[in-house]
This record gives C-alpha cells, sequence and structure tokens, in this order.
C-alpha cells in the first residue's frame, strides 16, 4: 500500500525548520500510548498470574517458577531476527505490529490454557513478541526525531509505558474486587487492552520507511541492509562500553534480596519494591531523557551506572531501613532512567539508516546478554562472600569501569551521527 | 485510506472491544453472583454434630455460597453430609487442638496472613505472611506450625520465585524463621547455595521434621531439626513430603518427566529400608502435598479439567498398582483429624 506523504503530518514536522518547536512527535505519543496499553495488558496478567496460577490453575512455587524462567530468557534471542526483519524489510511498523499482535494472540490462548505446560506456551509466545517488536519500535522512535531530541523522546515513550505497567496491576485488582474469583474478566479486559493497542498501531502508526525516505530526500536509495553495518566503526565503542558496563549490572533481585538481607525487613515488602522502582523510573524518565539531550547521551549512560553503583552501597552499607530501601529504589529507578531509552536513542544514531533496527537490536541484545552473564556470576560471588562483600566488590569494580567508559564518552557523544 | 478514516475506524475497534469486555464483566459477574449465592449441593449438617469422632477437615470448592469456607467431614462417611465452619481458607491445616488457616486478601497491594484459630474456629493468633500461600501443617500435638508460601515480585524487570517456609509455635511464641537460614547438608556435604528453597514441611514431632531442599534444579528430601537449626538430605528427587501417622513412610511427589515437562506423580519411600516405591497407577500431574487417611492410604487434592476453581480429594492406597477413587468432590486441602 502506497501512503502519500500528505497522510504523514509527523514527517512534514520533522523536516520542516518549524521541527525544533515540537520535539515530541505524533509518532512518539501513538507509540507511546501503544506501549501503554499493552503493558496495562500484560501487567494485569503478570500481577495476577501467581494467583491464578496457584488458587486457580493449582500449580505450586516450581511449575510457577519455570514459567517465569521462561518470561525472561527468551526475549534476548529474537530481538536480533526481529531487528534484521525490520531492516530487511524497511517496514519497522509492520514487524512490530506482528510482535504486538503474537502477545495479543498469547493471551486468547491464556483464557483456554490449563496445566503448566500449555500456559509456558502461551507465556513464551508472548516473550517472543516482545523480543520482536520492541527494536522496531524504538527505530520508529528514532527515526520520526530530530536528533537534538532524541533523549526527551525515548523519556516521553518510556514514561508512557512505565504508566500502563503501574496501572495493569491497579486494573487487574479493581476487577477482582468487582467480581471475586472473576480471574477470566481480568483475562479478557486484558486482551481488550493488548488488541486495541494493536489496532492503534496498525490503524494510526506511522508506516516509516527510512530508507526509501532517505531515497527521496537526497537522491540515491541507500543499500540494503548487510550484517556488516553492525560492524560500524561509531556502534563498536558503543557495544563495548554496554558489555562491559552490563557484566557488572546483576539483576534487581538480587539488590532486593541484599536490601532484605541486610535489614530486619518483612519479606512481605518485596513485591513493592518493584512498585517503588516503577515509580522513581516513571517520574525521572522524561527529566533525565532532556539532560542526555543537553549534556550527551554517551555521558549520561555512563554517568547514569553511578546511580547503579550508588544503589548497590546503598543496599548493604549499615543506615536505617527507611533511608536504605528508599535511597536503593530511587537509585534503581534513575539508573534505569538514564540507560534503558538512551541506549536505544545512541544505538539507532551509529549505524547507517539501514541498520538502524538493528542496531538498536544489537545495543539491547549485548545488555541483555551481559545482564544476564553478570547475574549468574554474581549468583556465585554471593555464595562465596556473603551479600555484603559481594555488593561492595561489585560497587567497587564497576565505579572502575564508569571510569574506564568514561574515557570513550566524548568519542561517542561526538561521532557523527546519522540523520 | 484517509488518516480521518483511520482515526475513525481505530474509535469503532476502541468502542467494540469496550462494549465487548464490558458485556463479558457484567454476565459474568452476574453469573459469579448467581453461582455464589446458591446453595452447595451437598448436603449439610451442623458443626457441632462431627467436632468430637475423628473426621476429615478440607476446603470446600463447590461454586456456591459456602466457596473457600472450612468444611468438615465425618471420616467414616467422606461422602455424607458436610459442615461448614464459616473459616475461609486457601489452604487449611488441623489437629484436634486447632487450626491453621492461610489466607489471600487481594487488593493492589494483595496481603497475605496465617491465621491460628482453635478447636472451636475462633481466631487467637493472625501473622503476615509474605507471599501467595502454597502449604501448611501442623506439628503432631498441634503446637508447631509450618506455612510455605511463594514470593514473587511481579510487573516489569521481575525476575526468578523464591519460596519462604516457616514454622512457629501456635498461638504465638517462639519463631524459628525462614528455614532456608538453617545449616544445609546435602549428601554429606555443608553447602550454602543462593538459589536454595525450601518447602512442603510435614512434622514428626515438636522437633524434627521433614521437608523438600532445592538449588541448582535439584530437589531433596531433608529431615530437619528445629534445636540444632539443620537441614539433611535423606534422599534425592522428592518434593512435599507427607510422614505416615506411624512415621515409617513418607510420601512425597517425583518428577517422572524430569528435563523436558514436570510430570508429578506419588511415591512412598519406607525410612528405615530407603526402598522407594512409586503408585505407577497413582495420579499423573499431581500438585499437592498428599495427606495421610491411615498408614496406608493416601489423600490429595486435584483440580478439575473442566471447571476452573473447582478440585475434588482423591484417595489411593499407597501400592504400586492401586487404583486412585473419589472420596470428597469439591474439596481442597484435606487433613485427617483422629
Amino acid at each position: 500500500m502506497y501512503i502519500s506523504l500528505r497522510d504523514r503530518p509527523v514527517h512534514d514536522e520533522l523536516t520542516s525548520p518549524r521541527s525544533t518547536r515540537s520535539p515530541v512527535g505524533r509518532v512518539v505519543i501513538v507509540l507511546g500510548l501503544v506501549s501503554l496499553l499493552t503493558d496495562v495488558s500484560s501487567e494485569s496478567v503478570s500481577a495476577i498470574l501467581p494467583l491464578y496460577l496457584t488458587m486457580v490453575v493449582g500449580l505450586t512455587p516450581v511449575a510457577y517458577g519455570l514459567i517465569d524462567g521462561l518470561y525472561q530468557g527468551v526475549s534476548a534471542l529474537v530481538r536480533l531476527g526481529g531487528g534484521w526483519l525490520s531492516d530487511a524489510t524497511d517496514r519497522p511498523k509492520w514487524v512490530a505490529f506482528l510482535g504486538y499482535g503474537l502477545s495479543a494472540v498469547a493471551r486468547v490462548f491464556l483464557l483456554f490454557a490449563s496445566g503448566a505446560a500449555g500456559i509456558a506456551a502461551v507465556v513464551t509466545t508472548d516473550r517472543i513478541g516482545k523480543g520482536i517488536r520492541t527494536a522496531p519500535r524504538d527505530a520508529m522512535i528514532s527515526s520520526s526525531t530530530p536528533t537534538e531530541h532524541l533523549g526527551r523522546a525515548f523519556g516521553v515513550h518510556r514514561m508512557l509505558d512505565t504508566i500502563g505497567a503501574a496501572l495493569g496491576p491497579l486494573i487487574a485488582f479493581v476487577l477482582l474486587w468487582l467480581v471475586p474469583g472473576g480471574y477470566s474478566v481480568v483475562l479478557v479486559v486484558s486482551l481488550a487492552f493488548a488488541l486495541a493497542g494493536v489496532a492503534l498501531l496498525g490503524l494510526l502508526g506511522p508506516d516509516i520507511r527510512t530508507r526509501r525516505e532517505e531515497a527521496e530526500k537526497t537522491g540515491p536509495t541507500p543499500p540494503p541492509f548487510r550484517w556488516r553495518d553492525l560492524t560500524d566503526r561509531r556502534l563498536r565503542p558503543l557495544l563495548a562500553v554496554c558489555g562491559l558496563l552490563g557484566l557488572l549490572t546483576v539483576g534487581d533481585g538480587f539488590i532486593y534480596l541484599a536490601l532484605l538481607d541486610h535489614g530486619d525487613v518483612n519479606v512481605y515488602w518485596f513485591p513493592l519494591f518493584y512498585v517503588g522502582t516503577n515509580l522513581a523510573y516513571l517520574l525521572l524518565a522524561v527529566p533525565v531523557g532532556r539532560l542526555a539531550d543537553r549534556v550527551g547521551r554517551a555521558r549520561i549512560l555512563v554517568m547514569g551506572h553511578l546511580a547503579l553503583v550508588g544503589a548497590y552501597l546503598c543496599s548493604v552499607l549499615p543506615t536505617s531501613m527507611a533511608a536504605a530501601t528508599v535511597g536503593t529504589l530511587l537509585l534503581l529507578g534513575t539508573f534505569y532512567a538514564a540507560t534503558d531509552g538512551v541506549v536505544a536513542a545512541l544505538a539507532g544514531r551509529l549505524v547507517p539508516v539501514q541498520a538502524r533496527t538493528s542496531g538498536i537490536a544489537a545495543a539491547q541484545t549485548v545488555v541483555a546478554l551481559t545482564r544476564m552473564f553478570a547475574s549468574a556470576g554474581f549468583g556465585m560471588l554471593w555464595y562465596l562472600l556473603g551479600p555484603g562483600a559481594a555488593m561492595m566488590t561489585v560497587a567497587a569494580l564497576l565505579a572502575g569501569a564508569v571510569l574506564l567508559a568514561a574515557t570513550r564518552i566524548a568519542r561517542l557523544d561526538h561521532a557523527v551521527v546519522t540523520p | 485510506m484517509t488518516a480521518r478514516v483511520r482515526l475513525l475506524a481505530f474509535v469503532v475497534v476502541v468502542v467494540a472491544l469496550v462494549v465487548a469486555a464490558g458485556v463479558y464483566a457484567v454476565t459474568e459477574g452476574r453469573e459469579v453472583r448467581a453461582q455464589r449465592s446458591a446453595e452447595p449441593e451437598a448436603p449439610q449438617t451442623p458443626v457441632m454434630s462431627v467436632v468430637d469422632e475423628p473426621r476429615i477437615v478440607f476446603r470446600h470448592t463447590g461454586l456456591d455460597n459456602e466457596y473457600g469456607t472450612v468444611a468438615v467431614v465425618p471420616l467414616d462417611d467422606p461422602g455424607g453430609a458436610r459442615a461448614f465452619t464459616g473459616a475461609a481458607c486457601d489452604r487449611v491445616a488441623a489437629r484436634a487442638e486447632g487450626v491453621s488457616c492461610l489466607i489471600t486478601d487481594p487488593g493492589v497491594a494483595t496481603s497475605f496472613e496465617v491465621q491460628e484459630l482453635d478447636a472451636d474456629w475462633n481466631e487467637v493468633a493472625s501473622t503476615p505472611l509474605p507471599g501467595v500461600p502454597s502449604r501448611t501443617r501442623l506439628s503432631p500435638d498441634g503446637t508447631l506450625v509450618a506455612t510455605t508460601v511463594f514470593v514473587s515480585g511481579h510487573s516489569y524487570m521481575s525476575t526468578g520465585f523464591s519460596t519462604a517456609t516457616e514454622v512457629h509455635e501456635f498461638g504465638g511464641g517462639t519463631r524459628w524463621g525462614n528455614l532456608e537460614k538453617f545449616d544445609l547438608v546435602l549428601d554429606g556435604r555443608a553447602v550454602n547455595p543462593v538459589d536454595r528453597n525450601i518447602w512442603g514441611v510435614t512434622f514428626a514431632d515438636n522437633e524434627t521434621f521433614y521437608a523438600t531442599a532445592a538449588t541448582g534444579g535439584r530437589t531433596w528430601l531433608v529431615e530437619g531439626n528445629l534445636t540444632e537449626r539443620t537441614l539433611t538430605s535423606v534422599s534425592a528427587d522428592a518434593e512435599c513430603p507427607a510422614l505416615s501417622p506411624d512415621g515409617s513412610r513418607v510420601a512425597f511427589k517425583v518428577d517422572v518427566d524430569p528435563g523436558r515437562a514436570v510430570v508429578w506423580q506419588i511415591a512412598v519411600q519406607d525410612l528405615a529400608t530407603g526402598e522407594r516405591t512409586l503408585l505407577e497407577r497413582g495420579p499423573r500431574g499431581l500438585d499437592d502435598q498428599v495427606e495421610w487417611l491411615d498408614d496406608d492410604t493416601i489423600l490429595y487434592g486435584l483440580p478439575r479439567a473442566d471447571q476452573p476453581g473447582v478440585t475434588d480429594v482423591w484417595s489411593v492406597d499407597a501400592d504400586a498398582d492401586a487404583e486412585p477413587e473419589l472420596l470428597i468432590e469439591q474439596a481442597w486441602s484435606p487433613t485427617v483429624v483422629r
């Protein structure tokens, strides 16, 4: 289907000289709302899934644990595939659509799945969908925003996304309160949110075709995507920095466990740690993104890891439990605000346009894989040294890594970026 | 399609979704309310009639106005009239002296607690729990309570799961805390893994108990000692043990399809000889901590495949070729009070 440029005011907006007046374009808002709806859907299900599986389906901790494990690992693997597909076809919108659609279909089957195997299949499908859609979506944000406002654009997107994540559990429990035992109502409403997200993307999402637009603007069509584009001299230092810092980024779970171990706090608060971190992230995503635009995104990305160093220390240093908890969650939220969207904002511009999605996917995969290694390694360190010493060690190592990475900041922030 | 047509189409889709989900929620809500106001199918009897004789205490799971409340039937007539106690529990364990009742209070911050009830079903103590109720057991004389819950952080970047199993004195008093803090000895070696989980306690007396310990993807049947704060492995590959009334045998779940899926069946192990018998024709895919009806018979709850939320209690002899029998319909979490 050919779409005339007139259908997309966004395009005019970003190519016109007045674009600086509204740096966060319609594309970012639409994609942010798609993420919001989708996150309401997925988080309302995750919030009730433990209760649903144990009380209705009748599964135990172990079966649930296996499913939860699946939930995590799968999406990193398919991310590069989604990036490649998006760049090869020059159709990020429809690849993202496929990803969102797959997750929506998984919700349908969750209604009928009973038993561990069925639920595992559903959960895996959902995560594959997430893996496919993330990079193309970020590439669309990247392509539709003027370079100087990328940090803020990603901040706005991540804020909307996190609002959805916060609303999901709220909606789920209001429904359960209205209809006691009405888990199927939650699942149906969750499906409706997922479908609304898919419809919003399909109908109002921008069909951005970076390669073709590039051809219309500058004449020659950029060459098709080749894997070699990912070895771009501008991208390599970013991947190296992300990998180095990722290797010293242990999972949130460990930080929360250290926090529990350190004080005499009831495990009852454990789920609320996630809520606290999300809240901090939600509030800080936009301001930190704007700061990144002003002082340099690579600088914020690297310095954001100092907040993580702070969170490590805060979780084990002897202070009052309240101070330790608030400090840790706030610092952790800052860390996510300074890294999650910022990595995508950086990576998309350090490769040629035809490799934009794959570039973002590559950076996100490096981050995900190194963090998985980090958590495995940290598990052993915790076992050998105990929580306190292990946290102090990894905090010291990460501080050193930040110093090392800081020597690359200037090169990254001053690299020639793809428009 | 022009932008306006697309916007219109989106609005139409959203309206259709809101209407569809709304209609479903209202219909389902009405149906649930109708179900929850119906009288139970099973005949009823006053609680007074079953307090002194040997009995089975369980959670009633019929979709009616007693859904989730604890009921009692005589041991010699389990299919007969049931007495409803008014106590609502997700998991329940009972002795003549009292009852341990695990409760979920759903909400934005869903909370969980263990309530201890006396023989007349009056609350004597309650303690918050750190997660979703999974198991509870009392010691033979009713003076100790064990609870297992699973702790899970919901949302976004959450990862993994963890159990928390605690033992405390009935009605308040000594707390032994999370059993994960006990010294763990597996296959003769003292270990201290960070990924350990302990669950499913069954008491031998007020000092010794059995439970499951898991680390590195494997499970062990462990013998615990409350005074020495130790957990020592007895044998590998066993979950959710239940000690027979005479203390000679332990029944537990084993994963008969390890590596691929989790398919649990029941096995019984003689503690003196270590000899293990798999109940070949017993339930496949069982997911409950079993209970002994007597020294030869095992009880367990099983969800109905076609009716979400409804479960039945089955019994099976502790023999390799025994066939399960339906014992109590619409029941869950059974315990025998002798």
